[in-house]
């Protein structure tokens, strides 16, 4: 059987199909992505290291996890040089929930180091090529769990995002991305890059797949004392719109940088949300956009500076030869992290340093208490906001490396939500020069149901074809 | 507000990081474009406003103290780069 299964195309609820009817059993299932990855991800670099052997007692579809997520005796390097080596003693929760519903680990992917980028370029180990174009980044953060679902190399991943790293990959080839609500799914087990913001989340290829493993992962965690109750999962199966109050802020739709083509399948997609039956109106976020970006890159990197201080070459990861503790300390640190991680920590250790703190960190945070009430005003009349996830489609390996601020800008779009600890979807609405479009759904705190109802209608109505153009067999 | 560096070189202290003169001058450049574009958080009068430190109201989340197994000391020194006996070895000085 496991010849026949194709993995470029089949989702992991046909997979669950496949398996309740017995026509493949979940080794089989293993094994053929195995395959998948042999062929493909030499060109691809989606995965850091994978797992030939599932668990004996495993029976569900195989997942791929971003190697942010530490799971117990494989190697968790969070696609740093510094962890290089590193064998969790313990699962993460997230990595125990998958355990417990019987899903095998197919391997850990690819990440810019410590999470921190948005092209996964960043990794110590090498970038992740996009599986719509090799000559292209995939997105980051989570770059490397989105070219394993798009490329076929696993039905379902998971990811973390921060400021955009599930939604903006999952955005530039061509899948489903989810970023939960803020406390809904434990970080207990996850390599920390900026605590107030970190959420773990689903990259698979429809709505309906991304809505089965979100039931597995969210719930409180006595583990992480910010996780909250969840209200139950609901699979989406509505294909209509009716009642759906759409509010489209301005500022997302028309920043500065949005390439026209973005603008353009976007734009259909609304359209075609409105003909579901959905009430659709121009709205504003007039300080969420604008200053977002700034915001975020203050804060970020400050929660970064204080988390990363545990890389000391003491016990554990990579340590450098010295002869004193301090000498120690620094070397292990400057010969351990990475050009971004370095950025970051000097960014976040100066805005929280004496004289300076109250004028940068204190004042993201007030402008993060705005953002918070700008959206909560526009969920008085919306269900949901949408925008383009990224302003553009994936852009060409080594165009943006050399300027930080042009990275940056990558996820304009994504941040102002993540500052207010909200929900967004991401799915895929058309092409744009033969290149994934993405659309972000965003909600109120806790509303994953309604972005899988939307997300799902809007996926059906679209018909988007997620197998890259390039790897459809040719028609004879 | 320019970023000079002595400043460069305080932060790297504070941060442990034993930076390269290649890394000093060009972090402290970096440094300057970022926070001149971050810099724009402060235009915004917001005096009055409360920060946000958190994007959920917990507060207090507590837990029973039940005395529960810890870590092994075995699984604790599993990764340790060098050990002695029961500890982290680490230089003397």
């Amino acid at each position: 059987m496991s010849g026949a299964i194709d993995t470029l195309r089949l989702t992991a609820e046909a997979a669950m199909g496949l398996l309740e009817r017995g026509e493949v059993s979940s080794a089989e299932l293993h094994r053929a992505y195995l395959d998948a990855i042999a062929e493909r991800d030499g060109e691809l670099h989606a995965y850091l290291r994978v797992v030939e052997e599932p668990e004996p007692d495993a029976h569900g579809v195989p997942i791929a996890l971003k190697d942010i997520i530490g799971t117990k005796g494989i190697e968790t390097t969070a696609g740093s040089k510094i962890l290089e080596g590193y064998l969790p003693v313990y699962d993460s929760t997230v990595a125990a929930r998958c355990k417990a519903a019987g899903l095998p680990f197919l391997g850990k992917t690819n990440t810019d180091e410590f999470a921190m980028g948005s092209s996964t370029e960043n990794s110590a180990f090498g970038p992740t090529h996009n599986p719509w174009d090799p000559t292209r980044v995939p997105g980051g953060s989570g770059g490397g769990s989105a070219a394993a679902v798009a490329g076929g190399l696993a039905p379902w991943a998971l990811g973390s995002d921060t400021g955009g790293s599930i939604k903006q990959p999952a955005s530039l080839c061509g899948i489903v991305g989810l970023r939960p609500t803020y406390g809904t799914v434990s970080r207990y087990g996850i390599v920390a890059f900026a605590s107030s913001l970190d959420q773990v989340g689903p990259t698979t290829k429809t709505v309906r797949d991304c809505a089965l493993l979100y039931r597995v992962i969210a719930g409180r965690d006595p583990c992480d004392s910010t996780t909250v109750d969840v209200p139950p999962v609901e699979l989406p199966d509505a294909e209509d719109l009716r009642g759906t109050r759409i509010g489209v802020p301005r500022e997302l739709n028309e920043a500065e940088g949005i390439e026209p083509g973005v603008s353009e399948a976007v734009k259909a997609a609304i359209d075609l949300a409105g003909g579901l039956g959905a009430e659709v109106e121009e709205c504003s976020l007039p300080r969420s956009v604008e200053y977002g970006l700034p915001c975020y890159y203050l804060i970020a990197p400050a929660e970064a500076s204080s988390n990363l201080a545990r890389y000391d070459g003491v016990r554990y990861g990579y340590r450098a030869p010295a002869t004193t503790r301090d000498e120690l300390y620094e070397r292990t640190r400057d010969e351990g992290f990475g050009d971004e991680p370095k950025r970051r920590i000097m960014l976040g250790t100066y805005a929280l340093s004496a004289g300076y703190y109250e004028a940068f960190y204190g004042q993201a945070q007030k402008v993060r208490t705005i953002i918070a009430r700008e959206h909560a005003e526009l969920f008085e009349r919306y269900d949901v906001l949408v925008s383009p996830t990224s302003p553009t489609v994936a852009f060409e390996l080594g165009a943006r490396t050399a300027n930080p601020l042009a990275m940056y800008l990558s996820d304009l779009l994504t941040i102002p939500s993540c500052m207010a600890g909200l929900p967004g979807l991401s799915i895929p609405c058309g092409l744009s020069e033969g290149l994934p479009v993405g659309l972000q759904i965003v909600g109120p705190q806790l509303a994953e149901n309604t972005l899988f109802r939307v997300g799902h209608a809007l996926e059906r109505a679209l018909d988007f074809d997620f197998v890259p153009e390039r790897l459809r067999p040719v028609a004879a | 507000m320019a970023i000079e560096r002595e400043d460069v070189l305080h932060v790297a202290r504070l941060a442990r990081l034993a930076l390269t003169d290649e890394e000093v001058e060009r972090l402290g450049r970096e440094l300057n474009a970022i926070l001149e574009a971050v810099g724009k958080v402060s235009e915004l009068d917001l005096d009055d406003v409360e920060p946000t430190s958190h994007p959920l109201a917990l507060v207090n989340v507590w837990a029973e103290d039940e005395p529960r197994p810890c870590l092994p000391l075995e699984d604790a020194l599993a990764n340790a780069p060098e050990r002695a006996g029961d500890f982290f070895r680490v230089p003397g000085s």
